[in-house]
């Protein structure tokens, strides 16, 4: 269906952010305008993502030029799905950090720059074209560093460095990927290039040209040659920021790793091999990695890594079962990785730290705060009812039947230190006495009025609804990742309702 | 020409990730941009080079009758300029900002936090 509903929900973050301008330094104004536009397009992009189950898929051709000539906007099952998370999360990040972030914050525009980087992530989700996702990356990325360094101190800027330049040898390398793609076929609609890679005889070319798309896109999920830069600069911004950044910045890494992987180049095996091996490398040393980890953001930055290791693994065995396990865990892993950020906040407000060994007795103080983060981290183990097991089980089997055992001991043993290292965190925080006497100046969290409490702890409570809901409800989920598994996978329709689309006139 | 231009390449390549192995915070932002520029160019060589055939078709004609340069690569370039001009102000207004604060410009000196686990 050819639609101009696909931009509803990228113009309302840019109009959003456009009013925050007018109101510069004003607070209140501010909190109460970035959460009505956050609210408006939450509900635009649930209205997206059913239209799009409706109707297979949504199609703008901005300007009425034809497919390969303009710019294509695309809403297929997966975009979808990933605008639908996006819009969960902005939403419950936006109400978090009205309570959780400084003032001076807020007065220097951090809402303005929250609005864009979402703007930039749904562009990015819906674009049809391999130059417009470049652009829409950039959108993110500079978005990502001014909210990376926003009023930071000397730790913030520091991680800054190493984020900022890492970030930008990714965009150029994937710049760089185009233009050899360019070169390549002459186009850069990604329906197109499908076609056009698909007839090309220059396998070289073409494999190193996947690689170079495959080490862009790696850099920005950070992988395992290439993650350092993760775990050094996701613990120094506030949980809020943080909480954006790992929740969906580097999953649209991996949204564009499948997006090209799946629709324009056809993975040899070779290719397949290198995801593999790489896969279990970036498991096993981010699992490594969280096991000495005392600080709590630390920690959870490197299972960020070592989840990735997870869906790189899954588009590596490259089968129609296996897809769906990639997409449940990233449904998954969105929502479960921006809540525990989050809750790292809640904590610190709580006790001044998150160093786990001078953390203790929240279990006592906060019963039902804690019942709420016990959802959230053992979904993140994957215990069973909950949301981490289902596509876990998908993983598993398929390694098994693509005869990949290393990568079945890698995902246990992944599996296992996540279970253990999840285990500490939760014995030091919640069950263990406090080291130290709590006094009124620690806690800053009981001497809030409800209704700061209550847009700090909301969020998270639907973040971990969200989780319980995946995971109870993982037959209807397993059925909506089946069907956008099956679309990728053959990706015919999808260029067919690129290509062939009559314009409106 | 087009020989001229992929040596040019090959240098702002390497010399862009050599500086960027550098130490000095200078140093970085120079091999961000030398980066940067190379992968411009090379999109502006892998549209091929046509001398002095712009895209236009002339007033009589109906339809392109010769070879013509692609426009496509250029407006990509042109973008690209644009998006790497803000971000190296950023990573200057930055480099500064860090310099000001820890008074060093070596970026060695800078990992004191990774030290802690």
């Amino acid at each position: 269906m050819i639609t101009n509903f696909i931009l509803a929900p990228i113009l309302v973050h840019l109009i959003t952010a456009v009013l925050l301008l007018f109101f510069w330094q004003k607070v209140q104004a501010q909190k109460v305008i970035s959460t009505i536009g956050n609210s408006i397009a939450f509900l635009l992009c649930v209205r997206l993502f059913f239209t799009t189950q409706e109707e297979g898929f949504l199609i703008l051709q901005t300007g009425g030029w034809k497919a390969p000539f303009g710019i294509t906007f695309v809403s297929d099952s997966f975009s979808s799905i990933m605008v639908l998370l996006t819009a969960i999360v902005s939403l419950a990040v936006g109400v978090y950090s009205s309570a959780a972030l400084n003032v001076s914050r807020i007065k220097y525009g951090y809402f303005f720059i929250f609005h864009f980087l979402i703007m930039g992530l749904l562009g990015a989700f819906l674009a049809g074209d391999i130059f417009n996702l470049y652009v829409w990356f950039e959108v993110v990325i500079i978005s990502s560093f001014v909210l990376m360094t926003l009023g930071g101190g000397k730790m913030q800027m520091e991680a800054g460095i190493k984020y900022v330049t890492m970030n930008m040898l990714a965009s150029t390398v994937f710049l760089t990927a185009i233009g050899i793609l360019y070169g390549i076929t002459g186009t850069l609609n990604m329906a197109d290039l499908s076609l056009k890679i698909a007839e090309n005889t220059h396998t070289g070319l073409v494999s190193v040209t996947a690689l170079l798309f495959f080490v862009g896109f790696g850099i920005k999920s950070a992988v395992f040659p290439l993650y350092f830069w993760l775990p050094s600069s996701y613990h120094t911004p506030p949980s809020a920021i943080a909480a954006i950044f790992s929740g969906l910045l580097t999953k649209m890494g991996i949204y564009a790793m499948i997006r090209v992987f799946t629709l324009i180049f056809q993975p040899d095996d070779f290719i397949r091999n290198t995801f593999i091996v790489i896969a279990i490398m970036t498991m096993i040393t981010g699992a490594l990695g969280a096991i000495n980890k005392r600080s709590l953001r630390r920690l959870i930055s490197y299972l960020i890594v070592c989840h990735i290791g997870y869906l790189i693994a899954g588009i590596g065995i490259y089968t129609e079962l296996a897809m769906v396990g990639v997409i449940f865990y990233l449904i998954h892993d969105v929502i479960v990785k921006s809540n525990l950020l989050m809750i790292t906040g809640v904590i610190q407000k709580i006790r001044e730290t998150i160093d786990i060994t001078r953390l203790g007795g929240l279990g006592k103080e906060y019963p039902k705060l804690s019942f709420i983060i016990s959802i959230a981290l053992f979904s993140l183990v994957g215990i069973p009812p909950l949301s981490g097991f289902w596509p876990k089980i998908q993983f598993l089997g398929e390694s098994i039947k693509a005869g990949q055992y290393i990568l079945f001991g890698a995902f246990i043993f992944a599996s296992f230190i996540t279970l253990f290292v999840v285990a500490k965190a939760w014995t030091e925080v919640f069950w263990k006495p406090s080291p130290k006497p709590i006094t009124e100046e620690i806690d800053h969290f009981a001497s809030l009025n409800f209704w700061r409490k209550f847009k700090l702890v909301a969020p998270i409570t639907a973040l971990s609804l969200v989780s319980l809901y995946i995971g109870l409800n993982a037959d209807g989920v397993y059925e909506l990742t089946q069907k956008t598994a099956h679309e990728l996978m053959n990706p015919s329709a999808y260029i067919d309702a690129v290509l062939n689309h009559k314009i409106n006139r | 020409m087009e020989l001229l231009l992929v040596l040019l390449v090959g240098i702002f390549y390497s010399a862009g990730i050599f500086l960027m192995l550098r130490r000095s915070m200078v140093k970085l932002l120079l091999g961000l941009l030398l980066l940067g520029n190379g992968a411009n160019i090379l999109i502006f060589l892998m549209g091929g080079l046509t001398k002095g055939k712009p895209p236009i078709i002339g007033e009589h004609d109906k339809q392109f009758t010769d070879v013509y340069a692609d426009p496509v690569p250029q407006a990509l370039i042109l973008t690209a300029i644009v998006i790497s001009f803000a971000l190296t102000a950023f990573a200057i207004i930055l480099l500064k900002k860090v310099y000001a604060t820890t008074g060093s410009e070596d970026l060695d000196s800078l990992n004191i936090q990774d030290l802690d686990i």
